[in-house]
């Protein structure tokens, strides 16, 4: 009794606190002063066709480095915890016809996601979504496909090579542009390009090759081999 | 029009929620948490932020649900009596 009398006092605690969020709700007319200065910035400055990419690789460049830090550091804790447990795979026997359409699917879900994450500034997308989608093809060969062997080497290396790349270029953006990842360390070029917008596709590409490789692992590591 | 289709949304992600919560079964549950992001990711479109809902299909209905179920494989290796 006290225990359900806890949970609809805490449950109508908490709409108390909402409640003023909810009243004062108001639908806003224009952009604040700080988004508008983004929307322009993205278009003028960095030539940039999708804002949010801007926003995500360039003026909050540093919470995606974090970002991206946290989820190497969980793939290094999955994968340390989970050392050595390596057991039979868990899978039944496979059919052909499962292996043979796989195999045609992967080819395309590999481009879909390289598409993702180099067009990330000029359409919605791009490397955590791209990078998802890539090691979604990992994970449709090793569920569907016999003798489906990952190389941990060749992931490692990709991983890292790309992170330490993405760190580099953030640290060239100090010497040869205004700040750590700056994007203007390459020409900017045309707007709406694919190759525009300086050093954001690259990032975003290098950010997709990192989480894929990345989540590739822990599949991987978690679905045993 | 579009209000509607929000409301739908809600009601449904509401009821996916509770199913979680209260269905005996660990993979029924799992599966309903997935039905969760993949209406949200849906909301998102609706309400105009197509990254945001990008990120929540492909990460929080396709991934994590994969994870999990991995993770209730291992679970139920170490244990089988439940």
């Amino acid at each position: 009794m006290i225990k359900y009398l806890a949970v609809i006092v805490s449950v109508v605690g908490l709409g108390m606190i909402f409640l003023p969020i909810v009243t004062g709700f108001h639908e806003a007319e224009q952009l604040s002063p700080l988004a508008a200065q983004y929307v322009e910035g993205s278009i003028n400055d960095l030539e940039t066709q999708n804002v949010v990419t801007s926003v995500i690789v360039t003026y909050r460049g540093l919470d995606t480095l974090g970002e991206v830090t946290v989820l190497f550091l969980a793939t290094v804790g999955v994968g340390l915890l989970l050392k050595g447990t390596q057991e039979d795979r868990l899978l039944m026997p496979f059919s052909e016809l499962l292996e043979t359409t796989s195999s045609v699917l992967v080819a395309m879900i590999m481009v879909l996601g390289i598409y993702i994450f180099s067009h990330g500034h000029l359409t919605p997308g791009g490397g955590f979504q791209g990078g998802v989608v890539i090691a979604s093809g990992f994970l449709l060969l090793l569920l569907a496909s016999s003798g489906t062997k990952i190389n941990h080497l060749v992931l490692n290396l990709v991983e890292s090579v790309s992170g330490a790349a993405y760190v580099g270029i953030g640290a060239a953006g100090l010497v040869l542009a205004v700040g750590f990842l700056s994007p203007e360390i390459l020409p900017l070029g045309d707007f709406g390009r694919l190759l525009s917008a300086g050093a954001i596709p690259v990032i975003y590409s290098l950010i997709g090759l990192k989480v894929g490789s990345e989540l590739t692992s822990i599949l991987v590591t978690m679905g045993g081999e | 029009m579009i209000p509607v289709i929000v409301i739908v949304l809600g009601i449904v992600m509401l009821g996916a929620a509770f199913a979680a919560i209260y269905f005996k079964s660990l993979l029924a549950s799992i599966i309903s948490a997935g039905v969760i992001s993949l209406l949200a990711s849906v909301l998102y479109l609706i309400l105009g932020s197509p990254d945001v809902a990008m990120t929540e299909a492909t990460i929080g209905s396709g991934l994590t649900t994969v994870v999990f179920l991995f993770a209730l494989y291992r679970v139920r290796k170490g244990n089988p009596d439940d």
